[in-house]
């Protein structure tokens, strides 16, 4: 293990950092390179220009594929998406919550398709279970009487958050490997087939970095296409597919709920801890950086999930979101769906680079696998001949990466009965100890954390009110801890209310309509939040 | 059991129990009117205790210094904005009056002047208003003169740091500190301001309190709590505060559900029926007809149902957060009479993309459209029924988020309704 030095040049005053090997992107697939390389004795540092999951990995359902999902289409994909989910279940438990799905066809779904689909799932070594309309509805009161079809299949919940913090972390305890957040990759120098460094800026200061590894792993999702093009690589080409999913104010269903019909807009309900993910919409965009929900693709959701789940049409939405994923260009048809969604690793030798790979595509189920692909490569290349063992080693819990878990805020403080300890985030139980406990240790955790960096750690402003209490509690909070000294406290607050309000701002109708305006008239009308520039 | 309908007859009928209809019913007590106030009380416990007129002119970012001259200026960028089409004496008269009121019924407030008051708030920033409470005019005195003051705050109040308000307030107040103490008797976990407030109520609290303030005060004259000084008799409970401990003190406002609109709240509950108004609180009115006579409202409460008979009716139901206007998925409605509601074309245009754009967001002015005498106007564009009138900030065409605005246009537009109303109802007996 080489252990990470620190070097200040003379000249422009720029930081030097060296590793074993520099991952960019921090997403699940970059945070399990970096377990998957610490368990082979490597030292790593992870870097993203954002913050962990900011891309796909944070914008989707949070479903565990049973792979029944792909059986009719993409049999490749379901074993692999089989294999996962049972080794997850197994390994990383405190991630992963193990709700079983139903597939459920609706009056005006191809009874074909509900007829063959049992097949399908058999020849991917899926358990499926056809179960009566009658018994699907005593599991599942809410779906619609419409039902004609229904199977049982080994579908589960994951909290990407959690998972990739874990994995960090798991890394750090190893090898004392480094995430950095808010870093990006400027430009690579190469010289001779080799990257010999690489320059980056942390977005928040502009400060430059120099990282020189001596291997370079390009784990950037839906960005990887931009970032092998900074090496000089062409051989990366992506489609991106823009989906947009609703988060529900109540926990909807026990299991996860598919649409028995090929994919298509509105056809999946995840549970989430207190809440479900209804979604999703695909359409192809060229646009990486500013997607945002549209109305209509709101609409879109709520109408064909309806069909599924009556309720769906009547029911409080707190929030929606749009992650763009990356696909793999296989195909020129038209929403990104029938492209494939397995995975690909490039190692970049024809392109002159003996350094520097990239792992891109897949999705959240298949993320160890990727890593361990991608880690594979890049033991050989170093001459480690440690074989990986994320498919044998458990993940070990962390105190401070246990807050993302929907509904455990609560049983945590109960435990700890300290009356003292109070609750600052209200709809989702997050007390003080929490937010100190991020502050001071959670992967990532900086000087300067903004309330958008301790949200991501933990459900605070996950909840009805998306923050808009509990942000201001937060702050206070955190004024009243010496925290924040100046008024940075009331910047970060309104950036994280504008921040939330992305998600809010297609779906604030019934009582979100009324939870806005006392919102707004605290933070706007009271704090005068919307006036800081000016004072 | 069959419950008896209870029936009332009143002249005057106010829908809605938030600060426009508080109004109209001091308005028409003052005019000698007969009257019930029925509906819920809604948002009256999220106000701060603060009245503004007008804090800012909307779709711009500047303070407001003088708000009357201000509204001047509102009249030109916005002519149909509802403080644009009253004359500023009759704001005046409603402001008067209003205050007034509140003041011999023990929630004593600085009198309206030229300029805004620049108040205080939880977070240490400022704040554009017209009348503050008494308990806390003091703040903003000391915050002018800048005079050496010491913030307290209490172990266990979440929300409310005396750390925060010096951080953000330091530049401009250098001689501002910051002290914690234990509220009496409230050492463990959490406490609430309404708990404290009436704790307060009781002698022997207060003599234990003033012992804390004086000690965290040390050689400075002027203290900052946040607001929880009594509930019922407040200017009595901070006198008494200060006569022991030989400060100044003033209170700030609190994250809502607040004790100041708490105290408004519970006050109007014990006043109004005191002076003859027919009071049913916390109640929504479920149904709302018209006959040649007037209006008769159904609602019930504990005890079975009611109905009222009223020659008049004023509709002060607010908006999305007290219920006088729902958000739809496909559109925006009024939700008692169905009357048309002026609103963006489509839900894709309510909200602007940045939340906390200077400008504002267009749901906002979005409400019901008014006549000269205050009707609402029904689906062919004329008064929906000529006993029907409409005040506070269920009308279109103003923002009272972005504009500061919120007392104001409640104030001055239940002023002018109740003025309208009466003079039907003096027609019809005529």
């Amino acid at each position: 293990m080489t252990p990470t030095l620190i070097e200040r040049t003379s000249g422009a005053g720029e930081q030097t950092l060296l590793t074993d090997v520099l991952i960019i992107g921090g997403g699940v697939t970059g945070a399990g390179i970096m377990r998957d390389l610490a368990l082979r004795g490597l030292h790593t540092l992870l870097i993203d220009k954002h913050d962990l999951c900011a891309g796909a990995s944070g914008g989707n359902h949070g479903l565990l594929h049973s792979g029944a999902r792909y059986v009719s289409n993409d049999l490749h994909s379901a074993i692999e998406c089989r294999i996962e989910n049972e080794l997850l279940k197994r390994l990383a438990p405190q991630c992963v919550e193990d709700t079983g799905g139903l597939f459920v066809a609706v009056e005006g779904d191809d009874p074909a398709f509900a007829e063959a689909f049992p097949g399908f799932c058999q020849s991917a070594g899926i358990f499926c279970e056809e179960i009566s309309p009658a018994e699907a509805r005593r599991l599942e009161p809410l779906l619609s009487e419409e039902i004609f079809r229904a199977y049982r299949v080994p579908d589960a919940t994951v909290d990407p958050f959690r998972l990739a913090l874990e994995n960090v972390d798991h890394a750090r305890m190893l090898t004392d490997s480094i995430y950095l957040p808010h870093t990006e990759i400027i430009r690579f120098e190469i010289d001779a087939g080799e990257i010999r460094a690489a320059i980056c800026r942390d977005n928040r200061t502009l400060a430059a970095l120099r990282i020189v590894a001596k291997q370079y792993v390009n784990a950037g999702g839906a960005w990887a296409m931009n970032i092998a093009r900074q090496a000089g690589c062409t051989d990366v080409n992506l489609l991106y597919s823009k989906g947009t999913l609703l988060i529900s104010h109540d926990r909807m269903t026990h299991h996860v709920i598919n649409r028995l019909r090929p994919p298509g807009d509105g056809d999946i309900l995840v549970p989430g801890g207190t809440v479900s993910v209804l979604g999703t919409t695909s359409v192809r965009t060229d646009n990486l950086e500013t997607n945002r929900p549209t109305v209509a693709e709101i609409d879109t959701n709520v109408i064909e999930g309806a069909a599924m789940i009556p309720a769906l049409a009547t029911t409080r939405y707190i929030r929606a979101f749009s992650r763009v994923r990356p696909l793999l260009q296989s195909s020129d048809s038209g929403d990104g769906r029938e492209a494939t969604r397995g995975f690909a690793l490039l190692d970049h030798t024809s392109q002159g680079l003996i350094n520097f790979c990239t792992i891109t595509g897949g999705k959240l189920t298949t993320f160890r696998l990727m890593a361990e692909k991608t880690s594979n490569l890049v033991a050989e290349r170093l001459g480690n001949t440690q074989a990986c063992t994320t498919d044998s080693v458990p993940l070990p819990g962390s105190a401070a990466c246990r807050w993302t878990e929907p509904g455990a805020a609560p049983r945590y403080w109960y435990k700890a009965n300290n009356p003292d300890d109070m609750i600052l985030c209200e709809c989702e139980m997050v007390p003080q100890s929490a937010i100190d406990e991020i502050v001071r240790c959670a992967p990532g955790a900086e000087a300067d954390m903004t309330l958008e960096a301790i949200a991501l750690r933990s459900r605070a402003g996950k909840g009805p009110c998306q923050g808009s209490f509990c942000g201001i509690r937060i702050a206070s909070y955190l004024y009243d801890r010496g925290y924040y000294r100046d008024k940075t406290g009331l910047v970060h607050m309104r950036d994280f209310f504008n921040e939330r309000f992305k998600g809010m701002r297609t779906v604030i109708w019934g009582q979100q309509a009324a939870q806005m305006e006392l919102a707004e008239a605290l933070h706007c009308g009271l704090l005068g939040l919307d006036n800081l520039d000016n004072e | 059991m069959r419950e008896e309908t209870r029936k009332f007859d009143t002249e005057l009928a106010v829908i809605g129990s938030g600060i426009a209809g508080c109004a109209a019913s001091i308005f028409a007590l003052n005019r000698q009117i007969d009257c019930a106030q029925v509906g819920n009380t809604g948002a009256v416990a999220y106000t701060t205790g603060y009245l503004d007129l007008l804090g800012a002119i909307e779709e711009s970012s500047a303070a407001v210094a003088k708000p009357w001259e201000g509204l001047a200026q509102l009249k030109n960028l916005h002519p149909d904005h509802p403080l644009s089409r009253i004359p500023v004496t009759d704001i005046r008269k409603g402001f008067d009056q209003f205050a007034t009121f509140l003041g011999e019924c023990g929630i004593t407030y600085t009198a309206p002047r030229e300029s805004n008051i620049t108040a205080l708030t939880p977070a240490g920033t400022l704040k554009k208003t017209l009348c503050v409470p008494a308990t806390m005019a003091a703040g903003p005195e000391a915050f002018a003169d800048k005079t050496p003051c010491v913030i307290i705050d209490f172990k266990g109040l979440k929300g409310f740091s005396a750390r925060e308000v010096v951080a953000n307030l330091q530049d401009q107040w250098p001689t501002l500190l910051a002290a914690r103490i234990i509220f009496p008797d409230m050492d463990k976990g959490e406490i609430y301001p309404e708990v404290m407030a009436r704790a307060l109520e009781v002698p022997a609290t207060r003599t234990r309190l003033a012992e804390l303030l004086r000690e965290a005060a040390g050689e400075v004259k002027v203290i900052g709590l946040p607001a929880v000084l009594g509930m019922h008799r407040p200017d009595h409970v901070r006198a008494e505060l200060e006569q022991l401990t030989g400060l100044t003190i003033f209170e700030i406002p609190t994250m809502p559900p607040s004790v100041p609109g708490i105290r408004l709240r519970e006050m109007f509950e014990q006043v109004f029926p005191e002076k003859g108004i027919t009071l049913i609180p916390q109640q929504k009115v479920t149904a709302l007809s018209f006959d040649t006579d007037g209006a008769l409202l159904c609602l019930s409460d504990n005890y079975g149902p009611i109905t009222i008979q009223a020659k008049a009716v004023i509709l002060a139901t607010g908006r999305f957060l007290s219920g006088g206007l729902e958000a739809h998925i496909t559109g925006i409605s009024e939700s008692l009479l169905d009357l048309p509601v002026s609103q963006p074309p489509s839900r894709t245009d309510w909200y602007r993309d940045g939340y906390t754009d200077r400008r504002g967001h267009p749901i906002h002015k979005a409400g019901i459209d008014i006549d000269t005498s205050y009707r609402p106007l029904g689906k062919n564009g004329k008064p929906y029924n000529e006993h029907l009138f409409a005040a506070g900030i269920i009308l279109a065409h103003q923002d009272w988020i972005r504009g500061r605005s919120g007392a104001g246009i409640a104030i001055a537009t239940a002023y002018k309704a109740v003025e309208a109303a009466e003079k039907f109802l003096l027609a019809q007996h005529a």
